[in-house]
This record gives C-alpha cells, sequence and structure tokens, in this order.
C-alpha cells in the first residue's frame, strides 16, 4: 500500500501468534479488520444527499478551488460501519476498569450527554444578544459558584479549555500581577518539584519564566527546606500539585505557603488531583493563590480519546482582578459578559483573553449536572470513597509489591518497580500484562521521582468487587514475574487488536497521513 | 590524538587545532534507540556550554552541549540522515560535529578515559 | 448515591484491611485547621428527574438559534449535523476513553486521528496536521509561537481582517513570552487591500497572520503576501474561521501557507455557545518538529500488521517540560471526531455541494437585503458571510430584531467595541440551513426596525 512497509526490517521481534489469529479475511470474530476510510473510496459515493447548486465566480475574488480536495466517498452505512468499528477497538471506561493515575478515571453519567443537547443549550450561538441567553449564563454562573464555594476562592476564570490551559491562566494573572507591581524585570523564577507534571514547567516557560527545581524528600513531599532555600526576590511564584503527584497529601503546605507570601512570591496549585480532597478541604484554606480544576476528572465529563476538557481556574483575592476576558458581570438588565479588556469595570485588570469566546459551555454543563446530582453530601461522600479505594489497593497489594511511601495515600496509589528487581520483568512489561487480563493499565514511569513508577487511581466508581478482581489478578501476575516467566511478559499483550507496536520507526520515519498509492506503471 | 571526556557524556577527539565531537555509549545506552539527530551548520559559532545539537529517542530527548568554544566546520550529515547509524559507532561514524578550538585549554579540566570511565562506575 | 458503587458494610470491611477505623483516618495527613467540620454550604443531592428539570428550565429561558431565523456567524456557523454523527460519536468507547497512551487498546481513537490528520491536510493543502487543538484562536497563537520558532524572529504582523478573538488570544500569548505584533486596523468599506500587511514585513518578522475569508467575509488573495513574507523569510500563516469554504475556495496550501489555523467547529459540531469546538492546524513536512500538539503516526506491530501510535512525543511538555514546544497536553479528540465523521459523509462531493449551497444562499441574502432602505452590502467577495452598513447602530438593531425573535447578524461592535467607526456595521452570515422564509422575515423585520 502506502509508506508503511518501510518499517519492516526495525520491527521488534515477538512471540508466537494468538491463537486463532490466522483467519483468510484477516478479521476475527468480533475484531474487525478495518482499512481507511481513503481505502474504501468509491466514485459517486456520498453519505449525504445535498442539491448541487451551480454558482458564478462573480463573488470569489477569483480565488475558486482550482483542483480537488481529495476527500473519499462513502455511503452512511460505511461510515455507521467503519466508525461502529473503530470504536471496538478502543478501551474506555464504559469498557472496564481504567485505574490510569492522575487522570482520575470515573464514571461518565450519561445525563450529562442528554443535558447538553437540550434544545436552548447545545444549539446558542456564542454571539447572540445577552438578553436572549440569559439562561446560559445563568448556568454558567451557576456552576462558577459551585467551584467558587468547594474551592473557598473569591473569583473563578472560566474560558480556559483544558487543564493545561488553566495553568497557563493562572501562571498569566501571576504574571500580570508582578508586572503590575512593576517587578516583571525582576521577578522572572518559578519553583516546580521534581514530581511535577511535565506540564507545570512547560507553562511557567510559556509565560516567559526560567524554571528552578526542587527535590523532593524521602517521604515523597516537596524538600521545605530545599524551597525556602531557593526563595528570593526573583522568584515569581512556586508551582506545587496537591495532593501531589506521589498520591500523598503535602503535610507542610501551610507552611509552604507562607513562605512563598513572605518571599513576595504567588502560590499556584495544579488541581490535578482535586478529586482527593472535595468538600473536605478548601484550597482556598491552604494559602493558594490559584488553581486549575479538571472538569474532565474531578467532575466526570467525558474525556472523550482525549479533549475536550475544560479547566476553570480559581483565584485568590490578589489575582482576582487580573482574570482574563470574558466574565460574567451582573447588572440592570440581568447578566452579562465583559468580552474585550476595553469594557472592564472599576478595579478590573484583565490580563487579556485566553480563548475564542466564552468557555466550555458543552463540558461546563456537564459538570454541573454531575454536582447537582451528588449535592454537597455526594461530593463529599465520593472524594472520600476515591481515597478509601486507592488505599484499599495499598493495603491488599503492598505486601506483593513494593510501595516507596509510607503511610495513607490520597486518591491514588504509587508503586515503585523494587518488587520486580531481578525478575527481567519491566513496568511496561507488566503493564502490558494487565491488558491481556482486561484491565487498562495505572500510569507508568510517572512521576519521575521513584524508580519504575506505577501509579493507580481507582476512583470512587468501582466496587469492591472489581477492587477485588484486580487485586487477585495483580497478584497472581505479581508471583508469575518472581517466578522467572519472562516470556510471558515480554509478549505481552497477545489479545488485543494490534500488539506492542514499533514507535522507534513511527518517530524515525514518521508517516503522518494517508497518501495515495502511486501508480505503478511497469 | 587526544580524547577527552565530558560530564554531560560526551567526547572530543583533539587533532591539532581541530576537534571531532560526539557522544559516548553511556549516554547512547541512557537515550536507547535514537529516532532524530539534529547536527550544527558550518560556520555557527559556538561557546562552550552552548546548545550544539539534538538528540531524541522515543521516549527521552537532550542537548548536546559544545564541550569547549570555537567555531563548528562539519556537522555530520549522515547521522542526521539516519540516526541508527549512531549505535553502531558512537565513537567513530558516528560523530556529531567538528569545531575549531579558540581555547585549548578549556580541554584541561575534561576526564582522560579512565577517569570517565570511573565517573560512569560510580553513577547508579 | 447512584453513581457510588461502595455500600457502608463495603466501606466498614475495606476500613478495617486498611486498618483505620473512621473517614476521617485518611485524612490524617491534612493539617487540622484545613479541614472542614461540616459540609460545604452548597444544595443537597437531587434524581435524574429534577437535575433534568432544572437543567431544562436555565435552557428554556434562552432563545434557540433553531427556533428562530438565524444569521449569526463571526467565527461560529450553524450547519446542520447529521444524524450518523452524533450517534458514532456517543459510542462509549470513544466517549470515555483517555488519550491513546495504551495504543495496543486505542487503536479505534489512534486510527480516527491519522484519518483526521489526512481529512485536515487535504482540505488546507497542507502536507501534515496535528490532531487538534482547543479552537482556532488558540491555534492562531500557537502558529504564531511555532513560527518564531521557526525562524528565531519576534515579530508578526497581523492582518487587519483577523477575528478580534484570535488577534486577542495571540496577543496575550505573545506579551507573557515577548513577541511583538504590528498590524492595521481594518477598514471594510474597502476591499482588504494585500499592501496594508506587505509593507509591514521587515526582516524581523517572524511570519503575517491573514484569515480568508476575512472577519469581515471577504475573500483574500494570500499569494502575493506570501510571496513577500517569503522574501524576507517570514512565513505565511493563514487562518480560517470556516473551514466549509475550503469546498469552494483555494487552499491556502496552494496559496503558499505555510502554517494553517482554522476552526473546525463546523463541521460535525454543535454552535453550543462557543464551545468546544476543534482548532485546526496544518504546516509543511519540514517544519513538523516545531509543530505544537498530539499527533498520530502509523507504524507497524510485533506481527507486522498495520497499526498507530502517539508520535513525536519529545515535542511536547511530558519529555521536554520547559523547553516544549507548547505546553498543551491535550487535542480536541471528540471534537476531531465529530468533524471527521462529517467530513466522511460529505466526501468529495458532499463538501464542495455544501459549500455551493452556502455560497448560493448567502449570496440571494446579499441580493435581497441590498433592495432594503437603510441596508447597504460593503462585500464585493464574500463566501457565505457578509458585512453590511446599518442605517442605525447596529447593536440597536440586533436587540429589536432579537425581540421580534430573529437572530439577524454579530454587531462588529460586539467584537471591537472601541471602534466607533465601525458601530453601524453588522455581520450577515447564511448556511444552508436558512430558508428563503428565513431571509425573507430578516429583510421584513429590517426594514421595519431601520424605518
Amino acid at each position: 500500500m502506502t509508506d508503511f512497509s518501510q518499517g519492516r526490517t526495525n520491527v521488534p521481534m515477538g512471540g508466537s501468534q494468538a491463537p486463532g489469529a490466522q483467519t483468510v479475511s484477516g478479521s476475527r470474530g468480533l475484531e474487525f479488520a478495518e482499512p481507511l476510510i481513503f481505502e474504501m473510496h468509491h466514485e459517486g459515493r456520498t453519505g449525504v444527499d445535498l442539491p448541487d447548486v451551480p454558482v458564478s465566480d462573480a463573488r470569489l475574488n477569483g480565488m475558486r478551488r482550482q483542483g480537488p480536495v481529495g476527500l473519499p466517498g462513502l455511503s452512511e452505512p460505511q461510515v455507521v460501519r467503519h466508525y461502529t468499528r473503530l470504536s471496538q477497538k478502543n478501551y474506555g471506561i464504559d469498557s472496564g476498569f481504567y485505574p490510569l493515575g492522575s487522570c482520575t478515571m470515573k464514571h461518565n453519567p450519561r445525563l450529562g450527554e442528554k443535558a447538553a443537547r437540550m434544545a436552548g443549550l447545545g444549539d446558542l450561538h456564542p454571539l447572540q444578544p445577552f438578553s436572549t441567553v440569559q439562561g446560559a449564563l445563568e448556568l454558567v454562573d451557576t456552576l462558577a459558584h459551585w467551584i467558587k464555594t468547594l474551592c473557598g476562592m473569591p473569583a473563578v476564570a472560566m474560558s480556559p479549555a483544558a487543564g493545561a490551559h488553566g495553568e497557563l491562566c493562572g501562571m498569566m494573572a501571576i504574571k500580570a500581577a508582578i508586572e503590575d507591581r512593576g517587578e516583571a524585570a525582576t521577578r522572572t523564577r518559578v519553583l516546580v518539584p521534581d514530581s511535577a507534571h511535565g506540564t507545570n514547567p512547560a507553562t511557567a516557560a510559556a509565560c516567559g519564566f526560567s524554571v528552578d527545581s526542587i527535590p523532593a524528600n524521602d517521604r515523597g513531599r516537596v524538600d521545605v527546606a530545599a524551597l525556602k532555600a531557593k526563595l528570593g526576590p526573583d522568584v515569581a511564584g512556586v508551582m506545587l500539585t496537591n495532593p501531589n503527584t506521589c498520591g500523598l497529601f503535602e503535610t507542610e503546605i501551610l507552611d509552604i505557603a507562607d513562605a512563598v507570601h513572605a518571599a513576595g512570591g504567588y502560590f499556584y496549585c495544579d488541581g490535578a488531583n482535586f478529586n482527593a480532597i472535595v468538600g473536605r478541604v478548601r484550597p482556598g484554606d491552604l494559602g493558594i493563590d490559584c488553581m486549575h480544576l479538571n472538569l474532565h476528572k474531578t467532575f466526570a465529563t467525558p474525556h472523550g480519546g482525549g479533549g475536550p476538557g475544560a479547566g476553570p481556574t480559581v483565584l485568590s483575592d490578589a489575582l482576582a482582578p487580573y482574570a482574563p476576558v470574558p466574565y460574567i458581570v451582573h447588572d440592570a438588565k440581568g447578566l452579562r459578559l465583559v468580552e474585550r479588556q476595553a469594557d472592564a469595570g472599576e478595579g478590573e485588570k484583565p490580563f487579556g483573553r485566553i480563548k475564542g469566546f466564552h468557555g466550555q459551555m458543552g463540558v461546563f454543563i456537564r459538570a454541573l449536572v454531575y454536582m447537582m446530582s451528588h449535592g454537597a453530601e455526594g461530593l463529599l461522600q465520593s472524594s472520600t470513597d476515591a481515597v478509601l479505594n486507592a488505599n484499599y489497593l495499598r493495603a491488599r497489594l503492598g505486601d506483593v509489591m513494593s510501595v516507596p511511601f509510607d503511610g495513607i495515600c490520597m486518591h491514588e496509589v504509587l508503586f515503585d518497580d523494587a518488587f520486580l528487581h531481578d525478575t527481567g520483568v519491566t513496568t511496561l512489561d507488566f503493564a502490558k500484562a494487565m491488558i491481556d487480563e482486561g484491565f487498562h493499565p495505572m500510569t507508568m514511569y510517572f512521576p519521575l521521582v521513584v524508580h519504575g513508577a506505577l501509579l493507580m487511581e481507582p476512583t470512587e466508581s468501582e466496587s469492591k468487587e472489581t477492587l477485588d478482581g484486580y487485586v487477585a489478578t495483580l497478584r497472581a501476575l505479581t508471583e508469575r514475574a518472581k517466578a522467572g516467566d519472562v516470556q510471558f511478559f515480554k509478549d505481552a499483550p497477545r489479545l488485543t487488536p494490534r500488539r506492542r507496536l514499533d514507535e522507534t520507526t513511527a518517530a524515525r520515519k514518521p508517516v503522518l497521513r494517508w497518501t495515495p498509492p502511486v501508480e505503478d506503471n511497469a | 590524538m587526544s580524547v577527552k571526556y565530558t560530564q554531560d557524556h560526551e567526547w572530543i577527539a583533539v587533532a591539532g587545532d581541530t576537534a571531532t565531537v560526539g557522544i559516548t555509549d553511556y549516554a547512547l545506552a541512557q537515550l536507547g534507540d535514537l529516532v532524530f539527530v539534529e547536527v550544527p551548520e558550518a560556520g555557527r559559532t559556538l561557546s562552550k556550554g552552548d546548545e550544539a545539537a539534538v538528540v531524541e529517542s522515543v521516549k527521552a530527548a537532550s542537548e548536546v552541549y559544545a564541550p569547549v568554544s570555537g567555531e563548528v566546520t562539519e556537522g555530520n550529515s549522515a547521522i542526521a540522515d539516519d540516526p541508527s547509524t549512531v549505535s553502531g559507532d558512537p565513537a567513530g561514524s558516528g560523530w556529531f560535529f567538528k569545531m575549531t578550538l579558540s581555547d585549548p585549554s578549556e580541554l584541561d579540566a575534561m576526564m582522560d578515559a579512565d577517569a570517565y570511565k570511573a565517573y560512569v562506575d560510580g553513577l547508579d | 448515591m447512584r453513581y457510588l458503587p461502595l455500600t457502608d458494610v463495603d466501606r466498614a470491611k475495606m476500613r478495617a484491611v486498611i486498618g483505620i477505623e473512621t473517614d476521617a483516618d485518611l485524612y490524617a495527613d491534612v493539617p487540622r485547621s484545613a479541614l472542614l467540620s461540616q459540609p460545604v454550604d452548597l444544595p443537597g443531592p437531587q434524581g435524574e428527574m429534577e437535575v433534568e428539570r432544572a437543567i431544562a428550565a436555565l435552557a428554556a429561558k434562552n432563545l434557540s438559534s433553531a427556533k428562530a431565523p438565524s444569521f449569526l456567524g463571526a467565527g461560529a456557523y450553524r450547519h446542520h449535523i447529521p444524524a450518523t454523527v452524533d450517534a458514532m460519536i456517543q459510542r462509549g468507547e470513544f466517549l470515555t476513553a483517555y488519550t491513546p497512551y495504551q495504543p495496543e487498546i486505542s487503536q479505534g481513537t489512534l486510527q480516527m486521528l491519522f484519518e483526521f490528520q489526512t481529512q485536515v491536510a487535504m482540505l488546507t493543502g497542507m502536507e501534515v496536521a496535528n490532531a487538534s487543538m482547543y479552537d482556532g484562536a488558540t491555534a492562531c497563537a500557537e502558529a504564531v509561537l511555532m513560527a518564531g520558532r521557526v525562524t528565531r524572529r519576534h515579530r508578526a504582523v497581523l492582518a487587519g481582517g483577523l477575528h478580534p478573538h484570535y488577534r486577542d488570544v495571540t496577543a496575550t500569548s505573545a506579551h507573557f513570552i515577548g513577541f511583538d505584533l504590528v498590524g492595521p486596523d481594518s477598514d471594510p468599506s474597502h476591499p482588504a487591500f494585500a499592501a496594508s500587511v506587505i509593507d509591514l514585513i521587515d526582516d524581523n518578522t517572524a511570519c503575517v497572520v491573514v484569515q480568508t475569508p476575512d472577519v469581515f467575509g471577504r475573500i483574500i488573495d494570500l499569494r502575493p503576501i506570501a510571496e513577500a513574507a517569503h522574501a524576507r523569510g517570514a512565513l505565511l500563516v493563514a487562518v480560517t474561521t470556516e473551514i466549509l469554504s475550503l469546498g469552494l475556495l483555494e487552499s491556502p496550501g496552494a496559496q503558499g501557507a505555510d502554517i494553517v489555523a482554522a476552526e473546525g467547529q463546523s463541521l460535525g459540531n454543535p454552535l453550543g455557545f462557543g464551545g468546544p469546538y476543534v482548532g485546526l492546524f496544518a504546516t509543511r513536512a519540514s517544519l513538523v518538529r516545531q509543530m505544537p500538539g498530539r499527533v498520530a503516526g502509523q507504524t507497524l506491530d510485533v506481527e507486522g500488521q498495520r497499526g498507530w501510535v502517539l508520535t513525536l512525543s519529545t515535542r511536547e511538555q511530558h519529555i521536554r517540560r520547559e523547553k516544549a514546544t507548547s505546553n498543551i497536553c491535550t487535542n480536541s479528540g471528540l471534537c476531531a471526531l465529530a468533524f471527521s465523521i462529517h467530513a466522511a459523509l460529505l466526501g468529495e462531493e458532499g463538501l464542495g455541494r455544501l459549500a455551493r449551497i452556502n455560497h448560493a444562499n448567502a449570496r440571494a441574502l446579499a441580493d435581497r437585503l441590498t433592495t432594503v432602505p437603510g441596508v447597504e452590502v460593503l462585500n464585493e467577495s464574500f463566501f457565505n458571510e457578509f458585512t453590511v452598513r446599518l442605517s442605525k447602530p447596529a447593536m440597536d438593531v440586533a436587540d429589536a430584531l432579537a425581540e421580534r425573535g430573529i437572530l439577524g447578524g454579530v454587531p462588529v461592535s460586539r467584537l471591537l467595541p472601541e471602534r466607533t467607526d465601525l458601530k453601524d456595521l453588522m455581520l450577515v452570515a447564511v448556511t444552508e440551513l436558512n430558508t428563503g422564509a428565513d431571509m425573507d422575515a430578516l429583510a421584513n423585520a429590517l426594514q421595519e426596525v431601520l424605518s
């Protein structure tokens, strides 16, 4: 066909094929061999019925398209079957247990899907007159109220489109505040722990800050003495994840906040792990100046195979004036949006705009539906169950796997690969074997502060039976690894639509799109 | 010709007032299979410690720093075209770039082969 | 609680296994002063019926664009979405999957992204595309930053017809990272002249950003701008907010664009009050390592079967950290899927027909409005959106039309309040969903409001 044969010489050698893999068609029962849509093209087929309306070039400024786009023609049944078959090659929360640490893969209630599609919500244009969207603005304002109440913070910027975008929003607010103080030229450094998500240093850099890393201590927490030693008049702020990426609460967080503030810096908290403490601890009570929320994690909006999410960012009194446009204000006619810096009111100093229109409304609706369904008590029970489930895994696996940091964990539990020492089995191999057992693997090799990390986040959506089944499987796999059955792990997964893929060739000779096969004239 | 080593796991082979720079076996083992290499263009002036080249594997990326100050005389286009060739011979045909030396005394503080071996043995 | 499977009996057994007595023991590491002593002050739990009723009540306070003759565009367009699109994107294996980090059990998402990248590259006339961005405005800002990395220059020229939200998002990023932006104001009373941006290109310019059709609907010939930019070593970033226009108009790639940043909402994605949408990002193959965002690539598995993986990850934040091409760590996956399914249904023929219907409808309305006293159509060229000058302030007219149940157009002052010289201008968009009756309703209402 096309370029893909170029990878053959670099294919990693695998073991035997799965039983029954050899079929005439290439499909395996319910697992279908499915070509690309471009390979299914058939002249004259279409999936829509539209009239052919001729138009002249009179008002096209001479820019009518000269050549074809190249899109394939498919009928509707082909399209339905194609995407149905593709979906069957995916693992979702709907399929099974998905303990992917730091990703909070909890159940996605379908009521949110229904609500987001309601007439009067799903079909609103973002630039309708404010008088025609009062309900939509009220919905956003209500969600903002829930967020501010749960966080104990006075303000929230609603427009960030994702967690990393919320980080950007928070760090831009910090930079704007520093500029306002006339210290932009001197406060240029941001402190980020070694254990941080990669987005933290990348975000600081995107705001023009330099990044200085802080080590972790032997309890899996920030080394507070090292942090304090790095504070100074050139520090703009600290970016900290709490609960942290090792699944632990930063016990000295109040001390850290005080020290950062005393040095004239701001305290950014990465809210990726807020699910552990919703309803029990308010970030505003921890001395935090800004924190993004991942609505797609904590408040159960679907991840969609990689977005869209939403990353509303709560702001302290010190940073609230710098919140980006747009934001909602109440006036005599009801609710309206301030959409341009030029329209900002008294005392408001928005740092700019970070997204087209007003934010991820479709995600807001789903998150509010989730919050209203739970209510205050339900949210508290959810976070408690999430922490209980993680500690249950820790208790039931801690004797056969290795826990680098003692004590109670938050909503995720971290293991390292010491239990695989000298077995020849790596964290990756172990994870791939879990796939054959029907589980999505945990997060691997993150955080970077322990060797061969395995980070499990069960969430509150899982029953005790599911956890017990998972524990039994992992204990058996651990035993098998320790018994020296290395090849079993190296060959995994065996039962999946594809087995291990050659990522080296994919990166060496990137094939990022389909191209038509070259005609063979011979 | 003498070969010296840096703590960033680069080697520099000096012959007269020109030098050849590459990465060590240890660096290669840490990175894994290389998928991308970018080498500097001839004529670029480098100060010691400047980012001179880039190496990437599937899961890691690293800069190759100028071990000394000078001007690049040649980048190894063969490894940029096919990064896998570095793996076969990192100390030979897998060299990264050649450069002139503006201050040969910068070599004095670097490790020789024995000192580098001891340094690597001391790492984890 | 219907979403929580643990019962009190389960919880008690689990606490015993863990070796703790109460829930509070789980939070022993939290400083006592930071623990809430009572539940937060928010409403209690509600069943599905109650929540549905409450959300429906909020929805009922809005004027649904489906229930009114609607001519709003300016970067978000109301198009028909085939039923197949919504049915397919709600399959749980697509909807509830995470980023495809485990390729063996994510081939559905990965193959879909590879197909999406190909469709975007084809539409824009570029060699490669990424797996999508948050939206068109953020894609535009990322394109400018990428041009800075490619050229090692820190100055960009923004054409006056760039959507103000795109301009503002780009300006915000540029401000914090130390990037100079220059650009003329636009006067939509005249055709857009390429000279207004060409004259601003200098030897320090990383890129020129030009939107076509521009925010006023005018179709721009990118070729002379591309030529002028390339002569100075600068890149041309082409922007479009209406991707459907490329079914009728020449692609930016064919006109010399180096990067294309676009909004893909028009295919497969509902208006949804502004989001989530899907940013499209395409470029030349030679620049791919400076491209931001996630990308799927083709390879083989150990059995030699074709498959797909996320690739070129070393550009991204989880490996490069502060040296990454962008801090972005997600895409707009489900919106990209909706886009891709709609494009698959349309195919070459359907896309062309849909684009022509849009243009024909827009021309019909432009002709109709020319007959209304107090309305002047400013555009010589347009695709499915044009600018009219009204005899009264456009904001007042829009409100008056809304009172009559018509969403008549976007007042330019909604986007550019500081441009008081443009307060009488309104952007009017027309799609395949606008009927002749809609157009009559708008023309008649305008006649009434303006008289």
